[in-house]
Protein backbone atom coordinates (compact mmCIF):
# COMPACT_ATOMS: atom_id res chain seq x y z
CA UNK A 1 0.00 0.00 0.00
CA UNK A 2 1.56 3.20 -1.13
CA UNK A 3 1.03 6.31 1.06
CA UNK A 4 0.89 9.23 -1.47
CA UNK A 5 3.11 12.10 -1.54
CA UNK A 6 2.06 15.41 -2.62
CA UNK A 7 4.04 18.39 -4.21
CA UNK A 8 3.26 21.76 -3.11
CA UNK A 9 5.03 24.84 -4.48
CA UNK A 10 8.46 24.04 -2.83
CA UNK A 11 6.87 21.74 -0.05
CA UNK A 12 6.16 17.94 0.27
CA UNK A 13 2.93 17.23 1.84
CA UNK A 14 2.11 13.34 2.80
CA UNK A 15 -0.55 11.91 4.95
CA UNK A 16 -0.52 8.38 6.44
CA UNK A 17 -3.88 7.13 6.38
CA UNK A 18 -3.80 3.50 6.78
CA UNK A 19 -2.36 1.24 9.43
CA UNK A 20 1.10 0.30 7.84
CA UNK A 21 3.09 -3.09 8.19
CA UNK A 22 6.78 -2.94 8.81
CA UNK A 23 7.30 -3.58 4.82
CA UNK A 24 4.89 -0.69 3.98
CA UNK A 25 6.63 2.03 6.58
CA UNK A 26 9.88 1.09 5.38
CA UNK A 27 8.78 1.74 1.85
CA UNK A 28 7.50 4.76 3.13
CA UNK A 29 10.76 6.11 4.21
CA UNK A 30 12.52 5.12 1.04
CA UNK A 31 9.78 7.38 -1.50
CA UNK A 32 9.56 10.03 0.99
CA UNK A 33 13.67 10.38 0.51
CA UNK A 34 13.70 10.08 -3.44
CA UNK A 35 10.77 12.59 -3.11
CA UNK A 36 12.77 15.02 -0.93
CA UNK A 37 15.95 14.43 -3.31
CA UNK A 38 14.11 14.57 -6.72
CA UNK A 39 12.09 17.64 -6.43
CA UNK A 40 14.70 19.23 -4.30
CA UNK A 41 11.72 20.38 -1.97
CA UNK A 42 12.71 22.48 1.23
CA UNK A 43 10.17 21.22 3.43
CA UNK A 44 8.00 18.43 4.47
CA UNK A 45 5.10 17.86 6.73
CA UNK A 46 4.23 14.42 7.43
CA UNK A 47 0.96 14.14 8.79
CA UNK A 48 0.12 11.15 11.16
CA UNK A 49 -3.58 12.36 12.54
CA UNK A 50 -4.90 8.78 10.89
CA UNK A 51 -2.33 6.71 13.32
CA UNK A 52 -3.95 5.15 15.99
CA UNK A 53 -1.07 3.14 16.68
CA UNK A 54 2.57 4.25 17.00
CA UNK A 55 4.63 1.52 18.48
CA UNK A 56 8.38 1.37 18.91
CA UNK A 57 8.81 0.25 15.68
CA UNK A 58 6.65 2.86 13.81
CA UNK A 59 8.50 5.59 16.20
CA UNK A 60 11.98 4.43 14.74
CA UNK A 61 10.94 4.48 11.40
CA UNK A 62 9.66 8.26 11.49
CA UNK A 63 12.48 9.17 13.64
CA UNK A 64 14.92 7.87 11.60
CA UNK A 65 13.10 9.37 8.54
CA UNK A 66 12.51 12.95 9.97
CA UNK A 67 16.43 12.74 10.64
CA UNK A 68 17.77 11.34 7.14
CA UNK A 69 15.23 14.30 5.33
CA UNK A 70 17.02 17.00 7.32
CA UNK A 71 20.60 15.69 6.20
CA UNK A 72 19.55 16.44 2.61
CA UNK A 73 19.02 19.97 3.99
CA UNK A 74 15.17 19.59 3.98
CA UNK A 75 13.28 20.70 7.08
CA UNK A 76 10.34 18.41 8.59
CA UNK A 77 7.75 18.72 10.68
CA UNK A 78 5.09 15.62 12.00
CA UNK A 79 2.07 17.10 12.40
CA UNK A 80 -1.90 15.48 13.90
CA UNK A 81 -0.48 13.04 16.18
CA UNK A 82 -3.44 11.52 18.23
CA UNK A 83 -3.61 12.41 22.07
CA UNK A 84 -3.55 8.58 23.16
CA UNK A 85 -0.36 8.02 21.12
CA UNK A 86 1.91 11.06 22.54
CA UNK A 87 0.30 9.26 26.13
CA UNK A 88 1.65 5.59 25.30
CA UNK A 89 4.64 6.81 23.50
CA UNK A 90 5.49 9.06 26.72
CA UNK A 91 4.92 5.94 29.25
CA UNK A 92 6.64 3.41 26.66
CA UNK A 93 9.79 5.26 27.66
CA UNK A 94 9.41 6.29 23.42
CA UNK A 95 9.51 9.63 22.02
CA UNK A 96 10.54 11.45 18.56
CA UNK A 97 13.33 12.90 19.34
CA UNK A 98 14.70 15.93 17.56
CA UNK A 99 11.57 16.27 15.55
CA UNK A 100 9.60 18.89 15.46
CA UNK A 101 5.69 18.50 16.00
CA UNK A 102 2.97 20.44 15.58
CA UNK A 103 -1.00 19.62 16.64
CA UNK A 104 -1.94 19.61 13.04
CA UNK A 105 -1.73 20.12 9.54
CA UNK A 106 -2.26 24.26 10.29
CA UNK A 107 0.54 24.86 12.57
CA UNK A 108 2.42 22.90 10.84
CA UNK A 109 2.36 24.47 7.67
CA UNK A 110 3.17 27.80 9.60
CA UNK A 111 6.37 25.82 11.50
CA UNK A 112 7.64 24.35 8.64
CA UNK A 113 7.69 28.12 6.80
CA UNK A 114 9.41 29.57 9.79
CA UNK A 115 12.00 26.38 9.63
CA UNK A 116 12.36 27.41 6.06
CA UNK A 117 12.84 30.89 6.56
CA UNK A 118 15.39 30.10 9.25
CA UNK A 119 17.78 27.87 7.75
CA UNK A 120 17.65 30.17 4.70
CA UNK A 121 18.80 33.14 6.32
CA UNK A 122 21.51 30.97 8.75
CA UNK A 123 23.00 30.27 4.93
CA UNK A 124 22.79 34.03 3.89
CA UNK A 125 24.72 34.92 6.65
CA UNK A 126 26.82 31.98 6.82
CA UNK A 127 27.50 32.85 2.40
CA UNK A 128 28.40 36.92 3.31
CA UNK A 129 31.06 35.25 5.53
CA UNK A 130 32.21 33.71 3.31
CA UNK A 131 32.63 35.97 0.53
CA UNK A 132 34.66 38.49 3.28
CA UNK B 1 -19.20 -9.56 21.00
CA UNK B 2 -16.59 -12.54 20.99
CA UNK B 3 -15.30 -13.02 24.51
CA UNK B 4 -12.48 -14.99 22.65
CA UNK B 5 -10.26 -14.34 19.61
CA UNK B 6 -7.14 -16.91 18.21
CA UNK B 7 -4.79 -15.24 15.95
CA UNK B 8 -1.94 -16.87 13.95
CA UNK B 9 0.76 -14.47 13.52
CA UNK B 10 2.75 -15.23 10.45
CA UNK B 11 3.48 -12.12 8.79
CA UNK B 12 3.93 -8.39 9.84
CA UNK B 13 0.14 -7.80 8.73
CA UNK B 14 -1.10 -10.11 11.34
CA UNK B 15 0.31 -7.42 13.95
CA UNK B 16 -1.68 -5.05 12.19
CA UNK B 17 -4.45 -7.72 12.97
CA UNK B 18 -3.84 -8.58 16.05
CA UNK B 19 -3.35 -4.99 17.63
CA UNK B 20 -7.06 -4.62 15.37
CA UNK B 21 -9.13 -7.04 17.42
CA UNK B 22 -7.45 -6.07 20.63
CA UNK B 23 -8.42 -1.93 20.19
CA UNK B 24 -11.92 -3.45 19.27
CA UNK B 25 -12.16 -5.92 22.06
CA UNK B 26 -11.34 -3.68 24.67
CA UNK B 27 -13.63 -0.86 23.24
CA UNK B 28 -16.80 -3.16 23.53
CA UNK B 29 -15.91 -3.58 26.67
CA UNK B 30 -16.13 0.18 27.27
CA UNK B 31 -12.29 1.04 27.98
CA UNK B 32 -11.22 4.94 27.03
CA UNK B 33 -9.24 5.60 23.53
CA UNK B 34 -6.59 5.72 26.06
CA UNK B 35 -6.42 2.49 26.90
CA UNK B 36 -7.43 1.03 23.41
CA UNK B 37 -4.41 2.59 22.45
CA UNK B 38 -1.77 0.92 25.17
CA UNK B 39 -3.34 -3.00 24.85
CA UNK B 40 -3.19 -2.03 20.90
CA UNK B 41 0.48 -0.90 20.97
CA UNK B 42 1.42 -3.47 24.02
CA UNK B 43 0.02 -6.40 21.54
CA UNK B 44 1.51 -5.08 18.39
CA UNK B 45 5.25 -4.90 20.54
CA UNK B 46 4.55 -8.38 21.62
CA UNK B 47 3.43 -9.85 18.11
CA UNK B 48 6.35 -8.62 15.97
CA UNK B 49 8.76 -10.11 18.25
CA UNK B 50 7.01 -13.40 17.14
CA UNK B 51 7.94 -12.52 13.56
CA UNK B 52 11.43 -10.47 14.18
CA UNK B 53 12.38 -13.82 16.91
CA UNK B 54 10.80 -17.10 15.94
CA UNK B 55 9.26 -16.61 12.55
CA UNK B 56 5.55 -17.52 13.93
CA UNK B 57 3.46 -18.29 16.41
CA UNK B 58 -0.42 -17.32 18.05
CA UNK B 59 -2.04 -14.18 19.79
CA UNK B 60 -4.66 -15.33 21.87
CA UNK B 61 -7.05 -12.55 23.46
CA UNK B 62 -9.46 -13.01 26.28
CA UNK B 63 -12.37 -10.98 27.86
CA UNK B 64 -11.68 -11.62 32.07
CA UNK B 65 -13.65 -10.17 34.80
CA UNK B 66 -13.90 -10.62 38.40
CA UNK B 67 -16.41 -9.26 40.85
CA UNK B 68 -14.60 -5.48 40.71
CA UNK B 69 -12.48 -5.69 37.55
CA UNK B 70 -13.07 -6.10 33.75
CA UNK B 71 -10.29 -6.37 31.45
CA UNK B 72 -8.14 -8.30 28.42
CA UNK B 73 -5.62 -10.96 29.14
CA UNK B 74 -3.48 -11.24 25.96
CA UNK B 75 -1.16 -14.63 25.35
CA UNK B 76 1.67 -14.16 22.79
CA UNK B 77 3.32 -17.88 22.56
CA UNK B 78 6.00 -18.83 20.33
CA UNK B 79 8.58 -22.16 19.53
CA UNK B 80 11.41 -19.82 18.85
CA UNK B 81 14.80 -19.81 20.37
CA UNK B 82 13.61 -18.28 23.14
CA UNK B 83 15.04 -15.40 26.00
CA UNK B 84 18.36 -16.39 27.48
CA UNK B 85 18.63 -13.47 29.42
CA UNK B 86 15.19 -12.14 30.31
CA UNK B 87 16.65 -9.93 33.07
CA UNK B 88 18.46 -7.99 30.09
CA UNK B 89 15.52 -8.59 28.05
CA UNK B 90 13.54 -6.19 30.63
CA UNK B 91 15.93 -3.34 31.27
CA UNK B 92 15.53 -0.34 28.80
CA UNK B 93 17.47 -0.23 25.70
CA UNK B 94 19.00 -4.05 25.62
CA UNK B 95 18.35 -5.71 22.46
CA UNK B 96 19.61 -8.65 19.85
CA UNK B 97 17.64 -7.78 17.42
CA UNK B 98 18.54 -4.34 15.81
CA UNK B 99 15.80 -2.30 17.53
CA UNK B 100 16.22 0.03 20.15
CA UNK B 101 15.29 -2.54 22.86
CA UNK B 102 12.55 -0.32 24.13
CA UNK B 103 10.16 -2.95 23.20
CA UNK B 104 9.45 -5.42 26.43
CA UNK B 105 9.95 -3.10 29.29
CA UNK B 106 8.02 -0.76 27.64
CA UNK B 107 5.44 -2.67 27.11
CA UNK B 108 5.44 -3.67 30.90
CA UNK B 109 5.07 0.00 31.30
CA UNK B 110 1.21 0.01 29.29
CA UNK B 111 0.11 -2.54 31.09
CA UNK B 112 -1.79 -3.83 34.60
CA UNK B 113 0.54 -7.48 34.63
CA UNK B 114 3.15 -8.24 32.21
CA UNK B 115 4.08 -12.28 32.81
CA UNK B 116 7.22 -13.73 30.89
CA UNK B 117 7.84 -17.33 30.88
CA UNK B 118 11.06 -18.49 28.14
CA UNK B 119 12.78 -22.09 27.39
CA UNK B 120 14.58 -23.03 24.16
CA UNK B 121 12.27 -23.73 22.08
CA UNK B 122 9.21 -21.87 23.99
CA UNK B 123 8.31 -18.30 24.83
CA UNK B 124 5.25 -17.49 26.77
CA UNK B 125 4.03 -13.76 27.55
CA UNK B 126 0.90 -12.82 29.53
CA UNK B 127 -0.87 -9.22 29.74
CA UNK B 128 -3.23 -8.02 31.36
CA UNK B 129 -4.67 -4.82 31.13
CA UNK B 130 -7.63 -4.20 34.12
CA UNK B 131 -9.86 -1.75 35.32
CA UNK B 132 -12.22 -1.31 37.48
CA UNK B 133 -15.50 -1.70 36.51
CA UNK B 134 -18.35 0.95 36.57
CA UNK B 135 -21.36 0.30 38.87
Amino acid sequence: MKVPILKLKDILLTSIQIDLTDEDAIEFQNDVMQQVSRTEAKGIVIDITALDVVDSYMSRVLNDTANMVRLLGCEVVITGMQPSVALTLIEMGRELINVETSLNLDQGMEKLQQLISASDSTRAVKGGEYNE
Amino acid sequence: MNNQEHILIKESSDVIRARQMGRKMTKDIGFGSADQTRLATAISELTRNIIEYAGEGICDLQIISDQNNIGLKVTVEDKGPGITDIESAMKDGYTTGGGLGAGLPGTKRLVTSFDLQSEPGHTKITIELMRRKII
